[in-house]
């Protein structure tokens, strides 16, 4: 609200009411969509008595903070890190390294089908993964592909490829075309020309792509609580869900924060960085496709 | 045609590279939909000893008589229903407010993209510890406001748990939405709003006139993607309420995973798999029409 | 030696989109062709058609006796400069000019050797190391042509290369592409929609109008000679005077005067008479063929002063003419010289030249500036 304030000082003279409310707002925005992730961040640091206190504390003293939450998750905590990043970073490359070709494909090379093909990829970016997991199940045991990173990064690579696919695609279709041209004329064959040429022009849409890819990845759930069940192959989200659901009558609620807050740490750094191609590319493989 | 021999050079390099990403598609997305399809006409269960046996439209029929799975149908339309037209709203809202400058921008835009960012599994475990019945910061704030004397159960309270659920959801993909209507506002020239405004309109029925209309086919496109997430919701109901209290909220997802994972029922799963894909290639049939239309209408007004 | 010859060419997209209808001709080493015509006409589609960019509907390509109708347009031996250059902006300029020669795996030295010789020969060589960005549009279209030259190609393919550039750029740069494709002694095919870039550059001009030559001759032919309306109309600036006439007794009436016609092709009732603003000349007594008018209308050009007027008896009728600035003719009354041999005629339906020419027409082989001297 402080902020609200010295803007109506500053046009003291009359006052502004349009411009109260976008304060006011974007303190509402600002509360709405921060507030959760801080009372965790509060929480992770909180000692149990401080977090089971009633009424909530909001200012804890700094006796009542610790940073205990965290060195308890023990190391086993950093594999999960470890196998979250391993898979995510996994099918982001192999997203684009088939999806990138795939976009060429249909932005600039006129194949038969061409359109069928990219229906079936929007409409295939909207199935709920629940509908795939029985029949990926199937796969995955009859494979014994059980408990290993690759039931995780081929689905993971699936999932992306719609989005990857329209986003490069639209990206493709705003190269100048002329430069293709020129390099068919001055030799360049069709794959030539797509890595050293396309490619290296689009690296930009190839960044925000990937991010994208990343987070989704990072953050993926049901397939990777159905074919990882072995404690040191697990990743993130399922790994804090275990948390949460490990014991029945006490809930750890501050080890939960903890976790949380290492597990979404990652996430929050992207965001910071990338906002702008992130919001980019969400436009990009929705407005466009 | 003959002489065409250096784009059909062309097309046969098209498809070399068009097929890796095709097989993937195929493998993750085709094959599990047949498969279903297939499956769902036989009885597989611990009754037939997790063998298959043929048993032609049974696992459609049993369906049909099933009073969980319709209640489960119903709470997944409450569920896409309410929060998608909160977050219609809400989004709408947010996109206003960051459509206009002001100073720090760039920041409240990251900030408001961080809850699409997170996982949505780790997030609903926050969501569980405040709408927690003991020490939870909702109870805590409704307290001290004065609207409840003494703590109220959230999560183990069938109405509550399922607007505890809307709201993370809410919470959860309201940013979507809203960087969706802001790119389109932003494509909207303020040329219009000044000439509206000179024929003497105010700025509400400028919204109405001018920016609702415009703005249909982003809407059309938030809907489409947010109704498919939504009508397919799993990980935040998993994680918050696992489908209870007593099934209250449990949605299409949780029941068919529960059918398959818990019961080991494989052929009604693939049936209850096969029903909700049609249902959801209906609904997007529908949206994708209007959609269509629209971007004529709009191409046409332009 | 290297001949490009384009037989029967065709390029249909649609059954009613044809911008390539049927186009046959050839260049030679050391022949300046410059595709002229206004923008639709089909000169880009053609110029892409021999590149291999397009494959043509029917007809054929050829270098040569070799058909390249199946050749990719990397394999034709033939560089092509773009309207918007097309440097590949990742790339350095030596790595941009470098880059075919690399694709046809010279070794290094020698790729070294030859951008730094043809950098030098356009003076980019401070260059080398910068980015496409980093560059000013004049030192961008060097460097696309330094590209091309580079290759040391069978043929060089232009399309609009100076439409880029400002005005008084391109004038410079015009000069020096003159000197440097006169050097390299290869059949040079150029798009152009401007006329003055046609006439000075060229050694034969094709003008293109919906997808078919219209005139395929040396540019003072064109000029001199246009072989149809559409010809006579297009190229020239200011344009060239053309009015509808009916004729009597082997005269064309204008107005209250009455032009005597050559002896023409075909003797039809009506005609169209064409003659250039800067033919017509303020008429002096012993002139034999003039008209009378009133200046209605006069323009400032500097040198000359662009006159409108109304010849006397047709209110209708309205001619431009180029005269000496030495006084302000607007509101006057003038009388102009219409010299018969620049005065050409066409037929009013099918637009044709009608005049009878006093000598066979031009063989493509004979060098364009030996044809002048003939006439």
């Amino acid at each position: 609200m402080t902020i609200a304030q010295q803007q109506t000082t500053e046009n003291k003279s009359q006052i502004d009411w349009s411009r109260i409310g976008i304060w006011v707002g974007v303190v509402l925005i600002l509360l709405f969509c921060l507030a959760p992730v801080l009372w965790q961040l509060l929480t992770s640091f909180k000692t149990n008595e401080a977090i089971s206190a009633i009424p909530n504390i909001y200012f804890p003293t700094p006796n009542q903070l610790t940073t205990s939450h965290y060195t308890n998750l023990g190391w086993t905590f950093w594999r999960y890190v470890f196998n979250s990043g391993f898979v995510s970073i996994v099918s982001t490359m192999i997203c684009l390294a088939i999806g990138a070709p795939a976009a060429y494909t249909l932005a600039r090379l006129k194949i038969p089908g061409q359109s069928i093909i990219l229906a079936c990829v929007l409409i295939v970016s909207l199935f709920p993964y629940v509908l795939l997991f029985l029949g990926l199940l199937e796969i995955v045991k009859a494979l014994n592909l059980g408990n290993n990173y690759i039931a995780l990064i081929v689905p993971y690579t699936a999932i992306n490829l719609p989005l990857t696919i329209l986003v490069l695609r639209s990206f493709f279709q705003q190269l100048p075309k002329d430069l293709e041209d020129s390099a068919k004329v001055d030799g360049y064959n069709t794959v030539q020309m797509l890595l050293q040429i396309v490619l290296p022009m689009t690296i930009p849409a190839l960044v925000t792509t990937g991010i994208l890819t990343l987070i989704f990845a990072w953050n993926e759930f049901i397939f990777a609580l159905t074919f990882i069940t072995e404690e040191n192959m697990l990743t993130i989200p399922v790994a804090v869900a275990r948390i949460g659901g490990a014991s029945a009558f006490e809930i750890p609620y501050g080890p939960i924060a903890a976790a949380t807050v290492i597990g979404t740490f990652p996430l929050v750094v992207l965001v910071l960085f990338f906002q702008r191609r992130i919001v980019q590319g969400i436009t990009a493989g929705a407005v466009k496709g | 045609m003959t002489q065409d021999a250096i784009r059909q050079r062309e097309r046969r390099v098209g498809w070399w590279l068009i097929t890796p990403a095709l097989l993937v598609l195929l493998l993750v997305f085709a094959y599990p939909i047949g498969r279903a399809f297939w499956l769902s006409l036989f009885e597989q269960n611990l009754g037939t000893e997790l063998t298959a046996e043929f048993n032609g439209l049974g696992n459609y029929a049993r369906l049909f008589g099933d009073g969980r799975f319709w209640r489960s149908l119903w709470n997944t339309s409450v569920f896409t229903l309410v929060s998608i037209v909160l977050e219609l709203v809400l989004g709408m809202a947010i996109a206003l407010v960051l459509d206009k400058s002001f100073r720090g921008r760039g920041l409240v835009r990251t900030a408001a993209l961080i809850p699409w960012a997170l996982p949505t599994a780790v997030m609903g475990l926050a969501w569980a510890w405040i709408f927690n019945d003991q020490f939870g910061v909702v109870n805590d704030i409704l307290g001290r406001i004065g609207l409840i004397s003494e703590p109220i159960t959230w999560l183990g309270d069938p109405f509550r748990a399922m607007l505890a659920l809307i709201i993370a959801d809410v919470w959860k993909t309201t940013p979507f939405i809203a960087i969706i209507l802001l790119a389109g506002l932003q494509s909207i020239s303020s040329d219009l709003y000044e000439a509206h405004s000179i024929d003497g309109a105010n700025p509400v029925q400028s919204f109405f006139q001018i920016t609702l209309p415009l703005l249909a086919p982003q809407i059309l496109i938030a809907l489409l993607f947010r109704f498919a997430q939504a009508f397919g919701i799993f990980d935040l109901v998993q994680v918050m309420t696992g489908g209870g209290p007593a099934g209250a909220t449990e949605v299409v997802s949780i029941y068919i995973y529960a059918t398959v994972r818990r019961y080991l029922d494989f052929g009604y799963g693939a049936a209850l798999v096969v029903v909700t894909f049609l249902l959801l290639i209906i609904a997007v049939a529908i949206v994708g029409y209007l959609l269509s239309k629209t971007r004529i209408n709009v191409t046409g007004e332009r | 030696m290297a001949t490009l010859s384009l037989e029967n060419l065709r390029k249909q997209f649609a059954p009613k989109v044809v911008p390539v209808k049927d186009i046959t001709l050839t260049v030679k080493d050391g022949e300046f062709l410059t595709l002229l015509g206004p923008s639709g006409c089909g000169k880009s589609t053609l110029l892409r058609l021999i590149a291999g960019l397009e494959t043509p509907t029917k007809g054929t390509v050829k270098v040569g006796e070799k058909n390249l109708n199946k050749v990719p347009p990397g394999d034709r031996d033939m560089a092509m400069v773009f309207q918007s250059y097309a440097l590949y902006p990742h790339m350095t300029v030596a790595e941009n000019i470098g880059a075919s020669l690399k694709l046809r795996k010279t070794p290094t030295d020698e790729i070294k050797h030859r951008v730094g010789e043809v950098a030098h020969r356009l003076g980019i060589e401070h260059l080398l190391d910068r980015k496409p960005g980093q560059l000013s549009g004049g030192q961008r279209q060097r460097v696309a042509l330094a590209r091309a030259l580079v290759r040391n190609p069978d043929v060089f393919l232009l399309d609009e290369p100076l439409s880029n550039l400002d005005a008084l750029l391109r004038e410079q740069v015009r000069a020096d592409l003159k000197q440097l494709f006169r050097s390299q002694n290869k059949p040079v095919v150029y798009v152009t929609h401007d006329q003055t870039e046609a006439m000075t550059l060229s050694s034969k001009v094709a003008v293109l109008k919906d997808g078919v030559v219209q005139q395929l001759d040396s540019p003072d032919r064109i000029y001199t000679h246009p072989s149809n309306q559409f010809v006579a109309g297009f190229v020239g600036s200011p344009q060239m005077n053309l009015i509808t006439l009916r004729c009597e007794n082997n005269h064309a009436i204008m107005g209250d005067f009455k032009l005597k016609l050559p002896n023409l092709t075909r003797n039809p009732s009506k005609v169209v008479m064409g003659i250039r603003p800067e033919d017509l000349a303020v008429a002096s007594s012993e002139d034999a063929q003039t008209i009378q008018g009133k200046v209605f209308l006069s323009e400032q050009l500097g040198r000359e002063e662009l006159i409108s007027l109304n010849v006397h008896g047709s209110e209708d009728i309205v001619l431009r003419s180029l005269v000496p600035s030495d006084h302000d003719w607007e509101g006057d009354a003038i009388t102009l010289m219409i010299p018969p041999h620049k005065t050409h005629w066409f037929d009013i339906e099918t637009g044709e030249r009608l005049n009878r020419e006093d000598y066979s027409p031009p063989v493509d082989s004979v060098p364009a500036t030996a044809q002048n001297r003939a006439e």
